[in-house]
Formats: structure tokens, C-alpha cells, sequence
């Protein structure tokens, strides 16, 4: 495919506004940009043709089974997209005074008070962009906590091994130290591992549950009381909510924070990596260190305040608005018997699938999963030379997306399977049967494997020279030497 | 072969050239090629300490990043430049691809001969 | 109930069949019974019909302005149609990361265009898929600088209060001290930086054209700066950046700044889109995703991931950045405006805001009492004085659906854009001249 760059021709102008209807003022000469400006010189139709070439090589759930285990590839609903399109909520500049923006407000309170029931917090906000921005604020504020009351060498967050990448991240980002505990042979905490592992300086405990293995930890009541008695604090990452959705609350497992993903569990849409929504909602001990410009109702209007022991801004304005606008939309329609069922039809997904593949592929945690299951490809690839990552690519060859390929590190040749509930049983039959096969075929002709994909958009990638030599940007000088 | 026989290696997979006062370090050829391609190797800078057991470098492959042990406490005099544009040669050639030399020599580890690291290995592959 | 379920009621049952299940619950057996809810508390579900009167109904409660006069971190730009409806394709909306390059070319490839793009605004040689906004890609930029030695963090107070606030969130709990150079006469006292700056100083960072609208003596700051050995970072206006001297040329080390005048709507504050820009030595030290170039195995151009070995999910604790997301379909949207306008449409954007603000500030000035707080060269916003309140001001143009001036503590912080015509401007200083009492 050709570059936009490489289709520019220069003189294209495409009349967007009006000329100028005042007299002009002249920027003083010595402020000038000299540096040539180089973007695209399209007319509208090639503009709009090349974009149909990119969306066209590009592969989104519209366009066949997504099942990406910890990302919960819903459907996006359409409603979703046109309320935040709505003029009424799109046209609105965020420093209006507060009176002309109750709507756009009441987004806020309204959504606020349907997750806090959802997750068992009392408060929620909304200005973490992310899943990791909302860990961040989450373990910001654990340690202002901390502080506040006196304990300000509680710096240690304990993390199981299995935890994703973003969790001890997060924790290093504040100035804490992550404590790995390691994981059972279910992927859960070891609970012994844990109760070592507090002490004096233990800030708080990070967990998913179902954890990154799609395991829900029978555990937790106990793990959560291990933390407390030792004077920290729960912190609930929420990436795997679609499995317990409506079912069982973050917050009646003891936990005192957690962070949501908007765009994983309530269906905003990805994006191709973004925009996405880390709602942080805590429990009442913790809501004195929210971030600031939290949406309050006094008398009849809301307004935003600034919580008493606030750790300021995590980023600039409120949050992903139109995001979570979107989520609103959605948990309206669904309504509370929408949310369990969607959530137990995920689960019930998981397990078919994994029920449909277990004869075949080693399942390193049992035979009965939440809403996402992993297998290991470590025995076929000791027999047969054949990776999870050649299966993966084996798979694309058949219009679907492949599973998430090694995670959570503590599996060997890993393949995370998630379905979400808007997978149809037929989907799943297909992608059942395609895995099936590419196994066979492994045992047949496991060469023919590194070869895959043969009929995508590409073949492989030489990953080591794009690292190696980076070029992260079309050249335009290039054009011009010849 | 006389350069490899000179060489003395550590269980963290690093050899070691002592000459003189001064001292080279590179990665063995296990480490390479247990690293698989090298893509960008962090260097430190010249009169920088580096201490037994602890890390002084970072080498990035393509999905993983692993870090270069120290078996000597001592300072940085000089560091393999040409490993920051080309950090393929520590695969091609990792026993003469140093990374780092150092001078001022306060403490070393325990380190192998060249046959019984060589052991270490064999045995390391087999568990 | 509304549902968005793949499967229909029989077929459930028939998978809880084959996997030897009776009932839904019985796959929540692993959950401790106490925990199970009996009730959640939440409204029934409902069709998409009242749905959507339901949102509508609160979108009432939101005021429109016919006109806006404000900006201080976001901006009314025209969006073209062109560039809503690209950004609406179902692909770009609905594909998440590409970590699988082969099915992803298309996604990769426009995020590769939109780098390029960033690149060409800002005059940097590398930059990355995007951060959630610009206050964040000043707090990630001030990350790439910190050195052992260098913890001292120097901000101009004319640089945007919400920038500042998350710079020192970020921050607080670490070991680094934050040093504020004051305003005067509108722009960063120099006199002040000069003083400060010294070799425990990693950064300064100064925002182009600055909140009050004043356009700052960057090349100078820049050699000042440099002179101390410590890094130059350019919080720029991607819009201002088409015609004032950009970072790349005045020898700023990163350029950081927020992209959402490029085609994303002000949508009460977000999703915005943050951008950190680099020259090509500091590459590595970018956080987040970043797309680069290759072949593939038949020897043909390919786009993949790159450089990720920077990022979380392999470096874990010792990651420079906890980032994961981007703002991709931002990004996205972002490059479709710049190719649809392109360098002369943006440049002209550029020009008529400068124009209008000088247009609208001679026309306010006229009224007596009404004052600009300073004289620096400024772009497209400005603050004033009046002989009344703020409040009167306002609640004059309010009354007449224009949103004027933003009120801080040294007056009004008015915004021109191409959006405002001859006639709203003149309508706003008419207004604003009643308003005075004159």
C-alpha cells in the first residue's frame, strides 16, 4: 500500500473555511517557522480512498472472532457512538460555567452511581484515561493514604507473578517497591507466599480476580484480611470484570480500590489501541484522596469539587468523556439483568470452548474457567517444533484473530482464549474446528508452520531491524535527493 | 585457542580479560545466544562505578531485556561505542565484542576457567 | 433487558449441556455463596428508544454557544465532515493494538502517517503513537530527563496550571524538586531562569505559545537553558506550530503538546491526545508504542510495533512508563484533518487566528477601560481588564449564546479561532462596550 505521502501531489487545496473577513495581521518575521511543512496534498476522493485501503487491512470485531484473552473484544454498540456524537455533549467546551453544562455533569453522577452499585465502591472518578493511568491513581492515592495516617514507610506493593505488566509498572512509577509473590499451580496466591510477605512497610496487595489465568481465586476473603490485618490496602485491577459483572462485587471481596476498563468490560470501543477509560472507584476510606474536579450534587445543581486531602490532577481536564459516555449508554441498556447475563455468557463461553479444546491441548489450570481460559503449546512444541506463536500466526490465515500469545508468563508457550458473551455459538464452533486442525496439522507438517501466515497482508515481520534500526517516520528528504 | 583460554567467565554468563591493571567485559557465547538478537545495548558512561552482583548494563532483544552482571567492583574507564550502533556484533562475535573496561579493582567473584565453564553450562542445560 | 448476546437462550442451554451444567449459576461455583449478588440495585434494563431519550433529555440540560471566545487547553476548530465520518470506520473503531502485524498493515501504516505527521508539525525526528494528552506528555517528557544527578525540574508559571498540576501528581512521590519561574510582563522571567538553572536542573519546560496567549523568546531560552546542560522541553500548540518557529528548530530537546484541535471535538475535555516529540538520540527514552518501518520475509515493506522491549509488558517494574493505551483513534482522526487540510489549510487556520485575536483585541481596547494585561507578542488568546466584574462581562455575552473569555485571576482569557466571523467578533466587543456601562 502507498504511503498518503507518497500519493500527495502538490497544489491540492481543499476549501474547509471561509478566507479571511478581517484585515490581516502579519507575524513578525523573526517569529516565523522557517522549516518547510511537509503533509499530505490529496483531493478529497483519493483521501478517502486511501483510508478505505487502510480500514480494509485492518482487522476490528466487525470483522470476524476477536477472542483476545485480558482485552474482552465486545461489540461495540452503535447507540453507543451516536449519543456521543450528540451535539448537545460533543459542542460543549470543558470551561463552561457550571450551570450550562448539568447534562454533561450528570453524565458523571449518573454513571457514577450505576458503577458504584456494580462494583460494591462508594465513590468513582473519572479522570484516569486508562487502565494503567487508573493503577497510577489508584497507588497514589494508597500512598497518600498511607501518609496521611502516619505511615509513610509503607512503600512495598505485594503482586502475584502472574500479574500483568502494567501492575508492577504502575508501582514503580510512584516510588514503591513491587514485592512478586509467586503463584500456585492455578495461578492464585500462594497464601503462605503472601503471609511472608507483609509487614510493617506493606503499602497494599495488587490482584485481578479472576486472575490473568481466568481462575477466580476462592481464596480472596482471606488474602484481603491477610493485607488488612497487616495495615494495608486492596487493590482490585479490573480487567477480568466481565467475568463477575453483576454476579459479585470487587467491593464484597475486600477490596478498597480499583481501577475499571471501560473499554474491555463496558463495551467502549478499542480503537485500534485507544482512546480507552481507567474509572477509579474506592471505598469511603480513600475518597478524601481522590483526584480533583470531582462531580458533586449540592441542592439542585452539581458541581466539581476538590476532594479534602486530594492528590491533584493524574491529567489535564475530567476524563474520557465521550468514553464514558458510551459506557453510560450501555449499562442503561442492559440494566441490571443485562449486566449478569452478559456476564454469565461469557463465562459460559469460555468454558464450552475450553471444553471443546481440552482433549487436545494441555490446560495448565484445570478443566473449568471465568470468561477466559489458557492453554500451553509447551508439549507440542517439544514433539513437534510448532509454537504458540506459529498457531497464532496459522490462525490468521483463517480470517480470525488469534488468542493473546504468551501471557500470563508464568504458562510456557501460552495462548489466552477469551470469547466475550456477543460471541455467537457458531463463531465459536468455526474457531473450535480451526484450532483443531492447525493441531493436527502441526503433528503433520509442522515445517509448513513458519511459514504462516501465507495469506495475510504480509508475511512475517523482521522484528530485530525494525528494533535495530528504527524509522518511526516517512522521510521526505529521500524523495527530494532523487 | 589462546584469546579463549585466557578468558575467565562468571555463573552470570559475563568473561572476563584481566590485563594488567585493567580489566575487559563481554557475554559469553551461552549469553548471546540464549539472548537471541541483540537489538540496543545500555552502556554505562565512563567513570561510573560498577559493583560486584549488581547489574551495569541492559540488553534489549527483540520481546525481552536482560541485564549484564558484574563480577568486579570497580570504575568505568572505557565503554564499546561501536556496540551502540551495532549491538549485532555480540552475537556475531561475542568474545571480542567487550563491553565495558574497568580499572581500580576492589572486589571479583569467584570465576570459572574456561573448561569449567563450559561444564557449567552443559550442566545448566540439562536440568 | 437490552442485549447484546451472541447466542440465544436454547443454545445456552445447549452449551451448558455439553459441558455437564444444569444452571448459569452453577458456573459460579468456585465463588463463595455469601458473595453472590441477590440484587443489584440498578435500573431495569431498556430499549434503545428510551435510552436515547433518556441521554437526550440530559443533553437539554447542556448549553450550546453559538459562539466561543475560550480556549486555555481546548480549542474550536472546524472539524471537516470528511474527517468524523474516516474516524467512524467500523475497523479503525473496533481493532485494538497491533501486536499482530500481518492482519494489521492498515492500522500500523496510519499510525506510522500520523507519526510522520507529528513530526512535520512539530520539526522533531521521532515520536510516538500518542499519550492521553498534553499534560501527561509534559509529565512523561520531564521522566525522559531525569538523570541521577539532575532531579531538579524547572516550569515556567506561564505554562497551563492544569500541565503543572499533573507534572507534580506525577511526581509527588518521588524524590524531585520542582522549581515555578515566574511570569512577567506576560512571558517567563528570564532573569529568574538564568538564576535557577544549574547543573542538579534536568529540565525546563515552557509552554509555546504560553496559556496567556504570549508568544516566548524560545531561542533564547533554549541556549540558556542548554548552557546549564539541561533539557529544553516545548509544550507546543500543533496549530501556532504551522507558522512560529517550532521546536525542532529552535534545538528544543522534546516538544510535548495536546493535538485536539486536530479534528477531535471539545466534548466537555476528552478524549484528548497528547504527543511527545523527540530528536533522534533520545528515541529509546520515548514511552509507549511506537510503529516503525521493516520488511517482511518476502522482502516487502511492512509496519510493526517497534522498540518494545521500552515498554511495560516486558520491562515490568523497571519500565520507564507504566503506559499501555494510546489515544489511537485520536491519532487517527488527527492525521485524516492534517491530510484533508493540509500544510496551506492548517498554515491558514493559523493565520486567520492570529489575525482574528489582533482583530477582536484592537476592537475591546477601544472601549474605555478595557485593558490588556501586558504587551508580549501574542497568537491567539489574550487577557483583559474592565471596569466591571468579570462576571458582567460574561453574563452579557451568555445572555447572548457567546461564550466569552476565560475568567482567571488577571482578567478575561479570550480565544479567536477561524470559527469566529467578523460579524460575532464585532457583536462581542458591541456587547462587551454595553456591559462597560458604555
Amino acid at each position: 500500500m502507498k504511503l498518503i505521502f507518497e500519493r500527495s501531489v502538490e497544489g491540492y487545496y481543499n476549501e474547509m473555511i471561509s478566507p479571511c473577513d478581517v484585515p490581516t495581521t502579519a507575524l513578525p518575521e523573526e517569529m516565523k517557522r522557517q522549516k518547510e511543512l511537509h503533509l499530505p496534498s490529496l483531493p478529497q476522493p483519493e483521501i478517502s480512498r486511501h483510508y478505505t485501503e487502510l480500514a480494509d487491512a485492518t482487522f476490528g470485531i466487525n470483522n470476524g472472532f476477536y477472542p483476545l484473552g485480558s482485552c474482552t473484544m465486545k461489540y461495540n454498540p452503535k447507540i453507543n457512538d451516536e449519543m456521543a456524537t450528540y451535539p448537545a455533549f460533543a459542542s460543549i467546551h470543558p470551561l463552561q460555567p457550571e450551570h450550562t453544562v448539568q447534562g454533561s455533569l450528570e453524565v458523571f453522577t449518573m454513571t457514577e452511581m450505576l458503577l458504584k452499585e456494580i462494583t460494591g465502591m462508594n465513590a468513582i472518578t473519572f479522570q484516569p484515561a486508562a487502565g494503567a493511568h487508573g493503577e497510577f491513581t489508584s497507588l497514589l492515592m494508597i500512598k497518600a493514604y498511607h501518609k496521611k495516617h502516619g505511615q509513610p514507610q509503607r512503600n512495598k506493593i505485594i503482586v502475584p507473578d502472574s500479574a500483568h505488566g502494567t501492575n508492577p509498572a504502575s508501582v514503580a512509577m510512584t516510588g514503591m517497591i513491587t514485592v512478586n509473590i509467586p503463584s500456585d499451580n492455578y495461578g492464585c496466591v500462594d497464601i503462605e507466599a503472601l503471609r511472608a510477605a507483609v509487614g510493617e512497610d506493606t503499602a497494599g496487595l495488587m490482584l485481578t480476580n479472576p486472575n490473568t489465568a481466568g481462575i477466580f481465586d476462592k481464596n480472596i476473603l482471606e488474602i484481603t484480611k491477610i493485607v488488612h490485618d497487616a495495615g494495608g490496602l486492596n487493590y482490585y485491577d479490573g480487567a477480568n470484570l466481565n467475568a463477575i459483572m453483576g454476579v459479585a462485587r470487587p467491593g464484597d471481596m475486600g477490596f478498597d480500590i480499583i481501577h475499571l476498563n471501560l473499554h474491555k468490560t463496558f463495551s467502549t470501543p478499542h480503537g485500534g489501541g485507544g482512546p480507552g477509560s481507567g474509572a477509579v472507584g474506592c471505598k469511603s476510606l480513600l475518597k478524601p484522596f481522590l483526584p480533583d474536579y470531582y462531580p458533586v450534587k449540592k441542592g439542585a445543581e452539581i458541581g466539581f469539587t476538590r476532594p479534602v486531602n486530594s492528590i491533584g490532577l493524574v491529567k489535564g481536564f475530567y476524563g474520557q468523556f465521550s468514553v464514558f459516555l458510551r459506557a453510560l449508554t450501555y449499562i442503561l441498556f442492559l440494566g441490571s439483568e443485562g449486566i449478569s447475563s452478559a456476564s454469565k455468557s461469557a463465562v459460559l463461553n469460555a468454558n464450552y470452548m475450553l471444553h471443546e479444546l481440552k482433549d487436545i491441548f494441555e490446560v495448565p489450570y484445570g478443566e473449568s474457567c471465568m470468561h477466559e481460559f489458557v492453554i500451553s503449546l509447551d508439549k507440542l512444541k517439544k514433539e513437534t517444533g510448532v509454537t504458540a506463536l506459529d498457531i497464532a500466526k496459522g490462525i490468521l490465515d483463517h480470517h480470525m484473530y488469534p488468542p493473546t500469545m504468551y501471557f500470563p508468563l508464568t504458562v510456557p508457550e501460552a495462548l489466552m482464549v477469551e470469547p466475550p458473551e456477543t460471541e455467537s455459538k457458531e463463531r465459536m464452533d468455526d474457531a473450535i474446528a480451526v484450532y483443531r486442525k492447525l493441531y493436527e496439522d502441526a503433528h503433520k507438517n509442522p515445517e509448513a508452520f513458519h511459514e504462516y501466515p501465507l495469506h495475510a497482508q504480509i508475511h512475517r515481520v523482521d522484528e530485530v531491524r525494525a528494533a535495530r534500526h528504527p524509522i518511526v517516520r516517512y522521510d521526505f528528504a529521500l524523495e527530494n535527493n532523487e | 585457542m589462546t584469546k579463549a583460554m585466557e578468558l575467565k567467565f562468571s555463573k552470570s554468563h559475563e568473561w572476563v580479560l584481566f590485563d594488567g591493571d585493567k580489566v575487559k567485559i563481554g557475554l559469553s557465547d551461552y549469553a548471546q545466544d540464549q539472548l537471541g538478537d541483540i537489538v540496543f545495548i545500555d552502556l554505562p558512561d565512563e567513570g561510573d562505578d560498577v559493583t560486584k552482583g549488581e547489574s551495569f548494563a541492559d540488553i534489549e532483544s527483540v520481546k525481552a531485556v536482560s541485564e549484564a552482571y558484574s563480577p568486579i567492583t570497580a570504575t568505568v574507564t572505557a565503554v564499546n561505542e561501536e556496540l551502540l550502533d551495532s549491538p549485532e556484533l555480540i552475537n556475531s562475535a561475542p568474545l571480542e565484542s567487550w563491553l565495558i573496561e574497568v580499572e581500580g579493582v576492589d572486589e571479583i567473584e569467584d570465576l570459572l576457567s574456561a573448561e569449567e565453564y563450559k561444564k557449567f553450562c552443559e550442566e545448566a542445560e540439562e536440568a | 433487558m437490552g442485549n447484546y448476546l451472541g447466542s440465544t437462550p436454547q443454545q445456552q442451554q445447549e452449551m451448558l449441556r455439553t459441558i455437564g451444567l444444569k444452571n448459569m449459576s452453577d458456573l459460579y461455583q468456585d465463588i463463595p455463596k455469601e458473595m453472590i449478588i441477590k440484587n443489584l440495585a440498578i435500573p431495569a434494563g431498556k430499549s434503545e428508544f428510551e435510552v436515547r431519550r433518556i441521554l437526550e433529555k440530559m443533553g437539554k440540560k447542556n448549553k450550546v454557544f453559538s459562539s466561543i471566545f475560550r480556549g486555555a487547553g481546548a480549542y474550536n476548530h472546524y472539524i471537516p465532515a470528511i474527517v468524523k465520518q474516516i474516524s467512524a470506520k467500523e475497523e479503525f473503531m473496533t481493532s485494538y493494538t497491533p501486536y499482530q502485524p500481518e492482519i494489521s498493515q492498515g492500522l500500523l501504516q496510519s499510525i506510522f502517517e500520523y507519526q510522520t505527521m507529528i513530526c512535520e508539525i512539530t520539526g522533531m525526528d521521532a515520536t510516538n503513537a500518542s499519550v492521553y494528552d498534553g499534560a501527561t506528555a509534559a509529565a512523561e517528557a520531564i521522566n525522559m530527563c531525569l538523570e541521577k544527578k539532575r532531579l531538579k525540574v524547572l516550569i515556567s508559571e506561564t505554562t497551563n496550571p492544569m500541565t503543572i498540576q499533573t507534572a507534580l501528581t506525577y511526581f509527588s512521590s518521588r524524590e524531585i524538586e520542582f522549581v515555578m519561574i515566574p511570569e512577567k510582563d506576560g512571558l517567563t522571567d528570564l532573569s529568574v531562569l538564568k538564576e535557577k538553572l544549574d547543573d542538579t536542573s534536568a529540565c525546563f519546560i515552557v509552554q509555546q505559545p504560553n496559556y496567556y496567549g504570549g508568544i516566548e523568546p524560545v531561542e533564547v531560552i533554549a541556549e540558556m537553558v542548554h548552557e546549564a546542560k539541561a533539557k529544553f522541553i516545548m509544550s507546543v500548540n500543533p496549530v501556532a506550530s504551522t507558522v512560529l518557529k517550532t521546536a525542532g528548530e529552535v534545538e528544543a530537546d522534546i516538544a510535548v503538546g495536546d493535538s485536539q484541535p486536530f479534528g477531535i471535538p471539545l466534548a466537555f475535555g476528552g478524549p484528548y491526545i497528547g504527543f511527545i516529540a523527540t530528536k533522534e538520540k533520545m528515541i529509546r527514552k520515548l514511552p509507549g508504542r511506537i510503529a516503525g518501518e521493516t520488511v517482511d520475509e518476502a522482502g516487502d515493506r511492512a509496519f510493526v510495533l517497534t522498540l518494545q522491549a521500552r515498554e511495560q509488558h516486558i520491562r515490568r517494574e523497571k519500565a520507564a512508563s507504566n503506559i499501555c493505551s494510546n489515544q489511537a483513534l485520536c491519532a487517527l482522526t488527527n492525521a485524516v484533518y492534517m491530510s484533508t487540510m493540509g500544510a496551506r489549510g492548517i498554515q491558514e487556520v493559523a493565520e486567520q487566528c492570529y489575525s482574528k485575536a489582533h482583530y477582536l483585541l484592537d476592537g475591546l481596547t477601544q472601549i474605555k477601560g478595557v485593558k490588556r494585561t501586558n504587551d508580549s507578542p501574542f497568537f491567539h488568546e489574550f487577557v483583559t481588564t474592565f471596569p466591571v466584574a468579570n462576571e458582567v462581562v460574561l453574563a452579557k455575552l451568555e445572555e447572548h449564546d457567546i461564550l466569552g473569555g476565560y475568567p482567571t485571576e488577571q482578567g478575561l482569557l479570550w480565544c479567536v479561532t477561524e470559527m469566529n466571523t467578523k460579524e460575532q467578533i464585532d457583536e462581542v466587543v458591541a456587547l462587551v462596550k454595553e456591559a462597560c456601562g458604555q
